[in-house]
């Protein structure tokens, strides 16, 4: 592999944003290589502050970006004339068909006006707006929405898509296509992405790269297969325990050096470090008197992997 | 196997140098006024009293009982002055929603994603108005001109007041300026075109109204530059160079206008940026 292949796209170095006294970002240093690569985190942990910076819309306090190898602050129209942004919100420009949108963007990127309007025709048939790339804009759904905005950030075949939060308000079909669409783009036809959500099944099936973003620092990076590789064992965990006192035996458990979080199932993932495995949980569960009710090994998932990036409960 | 794939290519085409962006802004902008059928009817309304001037200058030109209405220096400023009324109504039609209808849409941060600067956004909006109001003002008065030698068949009166060429042009400009950059500034502080299009109106009719009970309270139009339309008037006078209309200075009324160009500025200067931030 090429020097250039493995360098990474972005880099942040010791990057701080703030709005007023509230400070978003905090001496964020990280690294997002090619390829596709997930910006995860809960809301409020910084990610849209970061993709804003990068953009060059928030001038950090203090720390240094680059984007493909160019400074954020010196060559912030290079920087976008070689970028994708699908921002969050809802965003189109008024009084516009679909075409007429794309390709306008096209135009300001930079393209001459006939291949805007021809690659704007391409683009939409990609996102699957074919069928619908005559109609004003403000006529759309949500979800065609979402795929307008990823056609007007790829017309001009960006190097480098930001995505953020490209599935929102999408139904779960339409969420389907658009992370298969995302999945496409940064596997087989070689734009570099940051996708950036708090959705964990979103980030795992689009990307091979992570960076955790928690409370305005980087929790954990890294690529995904790496980080769900067992450093110990993960156990799926239901107990009985008397009224009032399943905290205390958390509390016990995290004493004892094993992590473990609440699921939406009324079951615990236990991490158990090392090599004691599930003899270490009935060991907790006997001291602790609690009766051990389903016990059964899982596998390690990205939501594994955030929870225990981020500290989550 | 498929003949034509409609998968997503790499782009392998030229790109247009830096710097044009405005263009593209100011092109759709122009385009997306006259698609409205309303509007077009409005710039056509516009140039009725063009019609109306140019049959007087016929009737001067061609009928001697008519050489009371020969045209003057005068008959372009009064023509000038006449258009200010469109220029209100263009002004409100083409422009409340210029910044207004992109920040309702948040359509700004699309525009900054692109490789193109804020200045370049604010100019290429600008350069929308502004067009639209040469047309409403310079244009139909130097075609006034065109038609006067057409019609009496000599440059005799071109020639005796060439300062006009620059008169109307300069205060064209300085009328599509001040105007524009108002707009634009008052189009920002908003989502919505129709209450930017009041502010205006109250802009105008406000400083309108204090500039007239100044003068019954004063019994003097010293104190006229409170109103932009005044301002703009007298400084059309100096540069027409026909007797002011009010007793203040003409620089006066400049300074005025320069204070209103750049608050206009600080304005969008503040207001258009990608993201908006309430701290």
């Amino acid at each position: 592999m090429t020097e250039a292949a493995t360098a990474p796209i972005v880099t942040l170095e010791g990057v701080s944003v703030a709005y007023g006294r509230n400070a978003v970002l905090r001496d964020v240093t990280a690294s997002f290589p090619a390829g596709a690569v997930g910006l995860l985190g809960p809301n409020g942990a910084g990610k849209s502050t970061m993709i804003k910076s990068l953009l060059g819309f928030i001038a950090p306090e203090r720390g240094r970006m680059r984007v493909l190898g160019l400074d954020v602050a010196e060559q912030p129209l290079e920087i976008r004339a070689r970028i994708g942004y699908v921002p969050e919100s809802d965003a189109h420009i008024p009084g516009m068909n679909a075409v007429s949108f794309v390709a306008y963007c096209g135009e300001l990127s930079g393209l001459p006006r006939a291949d805007a309007v021809q690659r704007s025709h391409e683009v939409l048939f990609y996102v699957g707006l074919g069928e619908a790339r005559y109609r004003n804009v403000e006529t759309y759904s949500t979800g065609m929405k979402q795929r307008l905005k990823l056609a007007q950030a790829l017309v001009h075949d960006p190097d480098l898509l930001l995505l953020d939060e490209p599935t929102n308000g999408m139904d779960p079909k339409g969420r389907d296509e658009m992370l298969a669409l995302v999945h496409d783009l940064g596997h087989n036809k070689g734009v570099n992405l940051i996708l950036s959500s708090h959705l964990l099944p979103d980030v795992e099936f689009a990307c091979d790269h992570v960076v955790v973003l928690s409370g305005g620092v980087v929790a954990t990076a890294g690529p995904i297969d790496a980080l769900k590789q067992p450093r110990g064992q993960v156990f799926e965990l239901r107990v009985k325990t008397p009224p009032g006192e399943l905290e205390s035996f958390v509390s016990r458990l995290r004493a004892g050096g094993l992590d473990c979080y609440a699921t939406e199932d009324d079951v615990m993932r236990v991490f158990v470090p090392g090599e004691g495995g599930a003899r270490e949980l009935f060991a907790a569960a006997a001291a602790a008197r609690v009766q051990v009710r389903h016990l059964r090994p899982s596998m390690p998932t990205l939501e594994d992997v955030f929870a225990q990036a981020v500290g989550e409960d | 196997m498929p003949i034509h794939d409609q998968s997503y290519r790499r782009y392998g085409g030229g790109r247009v140098p830096r710097g044009r962006a405005w263009t593209v802004i100011m092109s759709a902008g122009l385009r997306g006024c006259f698609r409205k059928r309303a509007f077009v009817a409005l710039l056509l309304l516009s140039w009725l009293p063009f019609l109306v001037r140019t049959v007087q200058l016929y009737a001067a030109a061609n009928f001697p009982q008519m050489a009371l209405f020969a045209p003057t220096p005068e008959t372009f400023r009064q023509f000038l002055d006449q258009q200010s009324t469109f220029v209100f109504f263009v002004t409100v039609f083409a422009g409340a929603g210029l910044v207004a209808n992109d920040r309702r849409a948040n359509a700004l941060q699309i525009y900054l994603s692109k490789p193109m600067t804020r200045a370049e956004y604010v100019f290429g909006k600008f350069a929308v108005l502004a067009i639209l109001l040469l047309m409403v003002t310079w244009l139909p008065a130097m075609m006034l001109l065109v038609v006067q030698m057409v019609f009496s068949g000599s440059t005799a009166f071109l020639g005796r007041n060439l300062y006009l060429v620059p008169a109307i042009t300069l205060l064209s400009l300085i009328e599509a300026v001040m105007v524009s950059a108002a707009m634009l500034a008052l189009s920002s502080l908003s989502r919505n075109g129709r209450f930017v299009g009041i502010l205006y109106a109250g802009l105008i009719f406000f400083t309108d109204a204090l500039s007239g009970v100044l003068r019954v309270v004063t019994r003097d139009t010293g104190l006229a530059w409170v109103s932009f339309s005044n301002d703009l008037a007298q400084l059309g006078d100096a540069i027409f160079r026909i007797p002011l209309r009010y007793a203040m200075p003409w620089p006066v009324a400049l300074v005025m206008v320069l204070v209103l160009v750049a608050a206009s500025a600080a304005v969008l200067e503040r207001r258009v940026r990608g993201v908006e931030v309430v701290s």
